[in-house]
C-alpha cells in the first residue's frame, strides 16, 4: 500500500533547484485503440483497460518496485497528499471506479490510468530541464507502446478524448516563481503575451487556481501541428524570456525600491517564523519572499530545499497527513504555524548586507 | 510585436486576443485593454464570446447529424461535452472537428512522433472499390525490402536516432502504399 510520506520529487533536497524555476513536468496522453475513452466506456471496459495498462506500467524498465494502486484503495488524506504533490490530478479523485495509478518509488514518474484518457503518463523533476524529462518520458512511451496498441492516426496523431490534447498528446509545463514580475505588476502583460504564442499560464494547482506564492505554471496549449521537440524548444525559448524578465524586474526593485523589498522579506520571515496561526495561502506568500531572499543571497543556499518543500507541506492535505487524521481548518492553521516556527528556527538570520 | 490589430469595439490597438469555441466554431475577438476590462473579459466565468457577436447565429446550420457507429456518441453529445467517445469518432466527426482545430492548435495535422510499429492503413477506412492488382511488381522483393527496413527502423529507434527512424518509417509507408496500389 502506498505510503505518501515516502518520496515526493518536489520535496526532496537537490542541487537542481534553481532561482525562478521550481520544477519541470511533461505529460503524455495516450489511449488504447480497442476501447472507448474512459469517460464514455462501460465499467467492464474500464476494468479491462485498467488491468492491461496496469500490467504494462508495472513491468516498465523505467521503474524498479513501482507503487501501484486504484484510487478506491486510498484514504481521503492519501489522495489529497498525492494531488498536492502533483502526482495524481484533482480530476482523478472524482472518478468513482476503475481508475488508478502506477508510480515510481520516488514519485517522479506517474502513470494515471482511466483519467480523462486511458493513460496520462508524467515525468516530474525539480529545476528546469526539458531535455532529460523528455528523454525519460519518451523512453517510457516507447516501452508502453510495445505492450499496448495505442489509438493513433497519421493525420491527427495520438487520439485523445478531448481534441485539445490531440497530436503529440504532450503537455509540458514549468513551475515558475515570479515574485519580481508580480511586485512590478507585470504578470497580466506577461500572461497575455505568452497566450498569444499558444502558451498558457495557470496557478500552482492548474486551471482555475490562484497564484499564491507567486508561483505560476506555464505550459504549451497546442499539441497538434508541431513535433514534440519543436514544442519544447518554442516553450523553452518563451520560458527563458520570462525568466530574463523576472530577473530584470528583481534587479529594478533592488535598485529602485530596496527598502520595500527588504521590508517584505523581513516581514515574511518574521511572520512565518513566529505566527501561531497561518493559512496555506499566507504561508505560501511568506515562503515566496523567503525563497527570494535565498535567490538574492540574504539567506544561504541550503535554505532553498526546505523552503521549496514548504510550498507543498503547507497544503491542507499535508498538514492533516502529518497529524495523522482529519483536522478542521482552524486547528490546521495552528498546526501549520507550529510546523513553520520549528522549520524556520533552524534558519540563520537574514543578512541584507549581501547585496 | 507584429502587426497592430484594432480593437473590436473602439479604434485603439488591441492587446487582448480571445479565442472561444462556440457551437463548434472558433470565434476570435481582439480588444484593447480598456474595453477588455469594461466587458469583464478578465473574468472568464462570467463572460461569453456570444456577448460580442450578437450577429452570431446560435445553432449551427448543419444539414447532417453525425453519430459514431462504433461507440454511439452523437454530434449533440460531442457538442455538449467537448469530448469524443472513442478513436473512431475522429473519422466520424472529421467535418465537425477540422474547423475547430484551426483556432485550437498550431496546425491541423500531426507533426510529432508515431508509435514505432505504426503502419498507416493500407486502404483508407472507407473501403475503396477494389482496384486491379498492379501487375507484377515483384512483391516478394518488396516484402523483403519492407522487412529489412523494419529491422533498420527498430535499430534506429533503439539508438534513439529518431530523425532517421522517421525517414525509414516514411519509406516503409511509401513501399506499402505502392504495394497496395
Amino acid at each position: 500500500m502506498i505510503d505518501p510520506t515516502k518520496g515526493g520529487e518536489l520535496m526532496k533536497a537537490g542541487a537542481r533547484a534553481v532561482p525562478v524555476t521550481l520544477s519541470t513536468r511533461i505529460r503524455l496522453a495516450r489511449n488504447l485503440r480497442e476501447f472507448p475513452f474512459p469517460g464514455w466506456a462501460e465499467t467492464s471496459q474500464r476494468r479491462a483497460v485498467m488491468s492491461a495498462c496496469r500490467e504494462a506500467a508495472e513491468s516498465l524498465k523505467t521503474f524498479k518496485d513501482p507503487i501501484s494502486f486504484e484510487v478506491d484503495d486510498l484514504s481521503e488524506l492519501q489522495k489529497l497528499v498525492l494531488v498536492e504533490r502533483h502526482v495524481i490530478s484533482r480530476e482523478m479523485l472524482q472518478i468513482e471506479e476503475a481508475a488508478g495509478a502506477v508510480l515510481s518509488p520516488d514519485q517522479s514518474v506517474s502513470i494515471m490510468i482511466n483519467e480523462e484518457d486511458h493513460l496520462r503518463m508524467q515525468v516530474l523533476r525539480k529545476g528546469f530541464d526539458f531535455k532529460s524529462v523528455w528523454k525519460t518520458a519518451k523512453k517510457m512511451d516507447l516501452e508502453m507502446e510495445k505492450a499496448l496498441e495505442y489509438a493513433f492516426s497519421s493525420d491527427y496523431g495520438f487520439l485523445t478524448a478531448c481534441p485539445t490534447n490531440l497530436g503529440t498528446g504532450m503537455r509540458a509545463s514549468v513551475m515558475m516563481h515570479l515574485p519580481g514580475l508580480s511586485m512590478e505588476k507585470h504578470m497580466d502583460k506577461v500572461i497575455r503575451g505568452v497566450n498569444e504564442l499558444g502558451i498558457a499560464v495557470r496557478g500552482l494547482f492548474g486551471e482555475g487556481t490562484d497564484a499564491s506564492g507567486n508561483i505560476f505554471q506555464i505550459s504549451n496549449q497546442q499539441t497538434l501541428g508541431e513535433g514534440e521537440e519543436e514544442i519544447l524548444e518554442r516553450l523553452g525559448r518563451t520560458l527563458d524570456e520570462v525568466k530574463t524578465q523576472e530577473i530584470n524586474a528583481r534587479e529594478s526593485i533592488l535598485e529602485n525600491s530596496s527598502q520595500m523589498l527588504f521590508d517584505k522579506i523581513g516581514r515574511s520571515y518574521g511572520l512565518l517564523g513566529n505566527a501561531y496561526k497561518i493559512t496555506s495561502s499566507e504561508a505560501m506568500d511568506c515562503l515566496s519572499f523567503i525563497r527570494l531572499a535565498v535567490d538574492c543571497g540574504f539567506l544561504p543556499e541550503k535554505c532553498r530545499a526546505p523552503i521549496d518543500a514548504g510550498f507543498i507541506e503547507c497544503q491542507p492535505g499535508h498538514v492533516q497527513f502529518q497529524a495523522g487524521h482529519n483536522v478542521d481548518p482552524d486547528e490546521r492553521d495552528a498546526m501549520r504555524a507550529e510546523f513553520f516556527r520549528k522549520k524556520l528556527s533552524k534558519f540563520p538570520s537574514l543578512d541584507f548586507d549581501k547585496t | 510585436m507584429g502587426k497592430a490589430i484594432k480593437c473590436h469595439c473602439c479604434e485603439k490597438a488591441a492587446t487582448v486576443h480571445l479565442t472561444q469555441i462556440v457551437e463548434n466554431k472558433v470565434q476570435k475577438v481582439d480588444l484593447c485593454e480598456e474595453c477588455a476590462q469594461a466587458k469583464g473579459v478578465t473574468n472568464p466565468e462570467g463572460f461569453s464570446m456570444t456577448d460580442f457577436l450578437p450577429t452570431f447565429e446560435a445553432g449551427v446550420s448543419s444539414d447532417e447529424e453525425f453519430v459514431c457507429e462504433s461507440c454511439g456518441l452523437t454530434q449533440q453529445e460531442f457538442k455538449k461535452n467537448g469530448r469524443f467517445g472513442c478513436a473512431s469518432c475522429y473519422d466520424v466527426f472529421q467535418k465537425v472537428l477540422d474547423p475547430m482545430l484551426e483556432g485550437m492548435h498550431a496546425g491541423k495535422r500531426h507533426a510529432g512522433r508515431a508509435p514505432a510499429d505504426f503502419v498507416p492503413p493500407v486502404a483508407p477506412p472507407a473501403k475503396k472499390p477494389e482496384k486491379k492488382e498492379p501487375e507484377k511488381k515483384e512483391p516478394e522483393v518488396r516484402e523483403k525490402d519492407i522487412a529489412a527496413l523494419e529491422t533498420e527502423l527498430i535499430q534506429a529507434i533503439e539508438a534513439e536516432e529518431y530523425e532517421r527512424a522517421a525517414e525509414i518509417r516514411d519509406q516503409i509507408r511509401q513501399l506499402k502504399e505502392m504495394a497496395a496500389g
